[in-house]
């Protein structure tokens, strides 16, 4: 335990967590016009058929994983009986293609970005960092997950990271478990807070308005000119 | 019945003569700016050609717009709610900045600052999506004047099953011109089509609208439009479209393309409808009676039950002075001389067309036939553009309909002239299209002489709501920073009732104060030499 492990597993995290809430909140009440996916199917399509899908489902499946192999302690699946050898199958197979087709979609994105010149023209600094910070994180957890899970040593990440995590919103974090995690898995940890403090000042922001309310909703919408302007 | 009031428009293309003025001062006033450079909210195309962008009228290959499903109801062509939320990350029905164009610019400098020479120095083409050199090859209105028709024009979607009558020959050529902007549809289905629920229709006048701080970029919007008149903004992320100059129209005045318009073609009232029964009427089993579905929507203005109902469902009483006297009710509900765009798409659209007159066929003349004036009737099959043609842009192919409206325009023709030319008032020749002669003198007026204020009846928007409207930000279309709306950048004008409202400026200030509605009797204009504080 030196300092260093105190600012990468504690610090680090809270004041990520702070830039996060504090930058989300204040984006929406000073920038609403600026929350976009600010697309560019409009300049190319082909590409981007492959890329987003392939990355965005890939990174659905991922979260999805990462939801049952971290959020969930260990007690509480083999409470419904998912046994250890059951998780690890479980993580590894559908994790590993998860992985690799998220990979696979943010190489075409990156490619198709830095190809097409139109669309260069529309990025900006913070979408090449959004890149860069995705990549570590895709790159490093698909590594992890297909070397060292499905076709490796195997880490138990759930007794380390798992906890280590949970503690931190419990105000509780236990930095000495992640101190001892192997490299790639550490990267994987710290990487993704740079990522969430710059969140909501980045295109991600358009993650919070999937739109789940248009299941089911009257099609065409009415609004009077009175109750905008009451807004 | 729940009336609603809608602000339409009416296009004479009998007038239309191709000369872009109404695009050019649209994209002036709302398009010219980083993002939307390809961007026309108002765009003219020659008809026969792709249009703009290429073949949007091919909804088959956009799937834009509304289909009834095997049980006859009504869904979005490209597929309902799940569909949507599934090919959210890509949607398989955009079309591309190419099947608009790409936009250009010239570098002007190097004609500014060329030194004397030999050669005249010439300007080269960037584009102003890359900024680099580039050699155009299409734009917005490629095809005008049926230039490159012989290889463009076959590919027009509106020519299939019709090519064989369709002669693209020198001498058999036809054309005509179509001016467009957003239809402001009964049952718009780009607001359907939505995610966010950022689209909406007003409930006051009807004028469909893309609420820009609840725009995500999903896109579904602009491939949802069957006639692709939402457009995306790739510099800002958002979508955004023609807003029927709402601006203007709250102030009692016409859009910008319509005020501008040379030809006089553009005609601007209210028309009363019963919102209750719309999906009813977009629902009809055959795209043919869909007009008729349409037209019984709109509801009589000088019907005492109607007014009573209106005024029930806060309809104010001048709007509805307005709408008897609204020349959209008169062409395409009195006279039904004008129809809707492409009915068959199921989106109850706002902006109807008085069909173009064209000369008779040279071919037919040779053979025998003698193009007399007088013979009106038989001379409406024999015209250049072609009545199936006309049937597949206006009337979903129905030829009757496109034959009834040309036969009570020509027959006002022949009338008025023979009226004005023999003195004989030949009553007959109003009856024969079931008209009274009085009636085609009332169109005579209104098509022909078509003066400023029988071409537009707008009432202005209520004052007192104005005023609350006006105290409020962000209520202003497009009024982002470096938006063309930008009230909120303008200094706040002081407390006349006209002058907080929208435009933040007394109308006055752009237009020569002739051009204010002048029937509005209950407009009162604020006394502007009044001293009224500071701005600010």
């Amino acid at each position: 335990m030196t300092i260093w492990d105190t600012f990468l597993w504690v610090v680090l995290p809270y004041a990520a967590l702070v830039l996060f809430l504090g930058g989300h909140v204040w984006r929406y009440r000073r920038d609403k016009f600026g929350w976009t996916s600010r697309s560019t199917q409009i300049l190319e399509s082909r590409w981007l058929a492959w890329g987003s899908n392939l990355f965005h489902y890939g990174a659905l499946g991922a979260i999805a994983g990462h939801v049952i192999g971290i959020l969930i302690p260990n007690w509480l699946t083999s409470a419904i009986g998912i046994s250890e050898f059951a998780y690890h199958f479980i993580s590894a197979i559908p994790g590993s293609i998860a992985g690799l087709v998220c990979t696979a979609g943010l190489i075409i994105l990156i490619a198709r970005r830095s190809a097409f010149s139109r669309i260069r023209r529309l990025t900006t600094a913070i979408d090449i960092a959004v890149y860069v910070l995705l990549a570590a994180l895709v790159g490093l957890g698909t590594y992890a997950t297909v070397f060292v899970n499905a076709f490796g040593a195997g880490y138990d990440y759930r007794s380390t990271v798992a906890i280590w995590f949970r503690g931190l919103f419990w105000l509780h974090p236990q930095p000495q478990l992640m101190a001892t995690a192997p490299l790639v898995y550490q990267l994987h940890t710290a990487i993704p807070w740079a990522l969430y403090a710059l969140w909501p000042f980045s295109r991600l922001v358009h993650v919070w308005s999937l739109p789940l309310q248009y299941l089911g909703r009257p099609y065409v919408l009415y609004r009077s000119r009175l109750a905008v302007a009451r807004r | 019945m729940k009336v609603r009031a809608q602000v339409g428009m009416v296009m004479n293309l009998d007038k239309c003569i191709g000369c872009h003025t109404c695009s050019v001062t649209c994209k002036q006033v709302w398009t010219n700016r980083p993002g939307t450079e390809y961007v026309w909210f108002n765009n003219v195309e020659t008809k026969p050609g792709l249009g703009y962008p290429r073949r949007w009228e091919d909804n088959e290959h956009w799937r834009g717009g509304w289909e009834l499903d095997r049980k006859g109801r009504l869904r979005l062509r490209a597929g309902g709610q799940v569909r949507k939320l599934i090919s959210i990350f890509w949607n398989p029905d955009l079309p591309t900045i190419d099947d608009y164009y790409e936009p250009w610019t010239y570098d002007y400098e190097t004609l500014t600052e060329a030194p004397l020479s030999e050669r005249d120095p010439v300007a080269r083409p960037h584009s102003q999506l890359t900024g680099k050199e580039m050699s155009v090859s299409w734009g917005p209105n490629w095809d005008d004047d049926l230039a490159g028709a012989p290889q463009t024009a076959p590919q027009d979607p509106l020519l299939r099953g019709i090519e064989e009558h369709v002669k693209l020959a020198y001498e058999q050529a036809f054309m005509f011109y179509l001016p467009r902007i957003c239809e402001h549809c009964l049952n718009p289905s780009c607001v359907a089509s939505c995610p966010s629920g950022a689209m909406y229709k007003r409930e006051e006048d009807g004028i469909v609208l893309v609420d820009q701080e609840k725009c995500r970029a999903w896109r579904f919007c602009i491939s949802g439009c069957p006639y692709k008149k939402v457009y995306f903004n790739h510099h800002t992320g958002k979508a955004e479209k023609c807003t029927l100059c709402y601006p203007r129209i709250e102030a009692g005045l016409p859009t910008i393309c319509s005020e501008t318009c040379v030809g006089r073609i553009r005609y601007l009232g209210l028309v009363l409808y019963d919102v209750d029964r719309v999906h009813e009427a977009a629902s009809v089993r055959d795209p043919k009676d869909l007009l008729q579905a349409q037209l019984s929507l709109f509801l009589d203005p000088a019907d005492e039950a109607v007014q009573r109902q209106a005024r029930r469902d806060g309809i104010p009483d001048d709007w509805l002075e307005f709408a008897r006297r609204s020349p959209v009710h008169t062409l395409a509900v009195r006279f039904q001389v004008a129809l809707p765009l492409h009915p068959e798409y199921r989106t109850l659209p706002m902006v109807w067309y008085v069909p173009p007159l064209s000369p008779v066929v040279n071919a037919l003349e040779t053979d025998g036939y003698e193009a007399d004036p007088d013979q009106v009737f038989p001379a409406i099959e024999a015209m250049r553009i072609p009545i199936a043609y006309l049937a597949n842009l206006l009337a979903a192919g129905d030829e009757g309909v496109v034959r009834r409206v040309l036969a009570r325009l020509a027959a006002m023709r022949a009338f008025m002239r023979k009226q004005q030319v023999l003195g004989v008032r030949e009553e007959e020749l109003a009856a024969r299209v079931g008209m009274q002669p009085a009636d085609l003198e009332d169109m005579y007026r209104l098509l022909a002489i078509a003066k400023y204020e029988d071409r537009y009846v707008i009432p202005q928007a209520h004052t007192e709501v104005a005023q609350r409207l006006a105290e409020l930000p962000g209520t202003c279309g497009l009024d982002f920073a470096g938006g063309p709306g930008n009230c909120g950048a303008l200094p706040r004008p002081a407390q006349g009732l006209n002058e907080n409202f929208m435009l933040k400026r007394h109308p006055a200030d752009r237009f020569p104060s002739r051009r204010l509605p002048v029937l509005n009797p209950n407009s009162t204009r604020p006394d502007r030499s009044a001293p009224q504080g500071s701005a600010g």
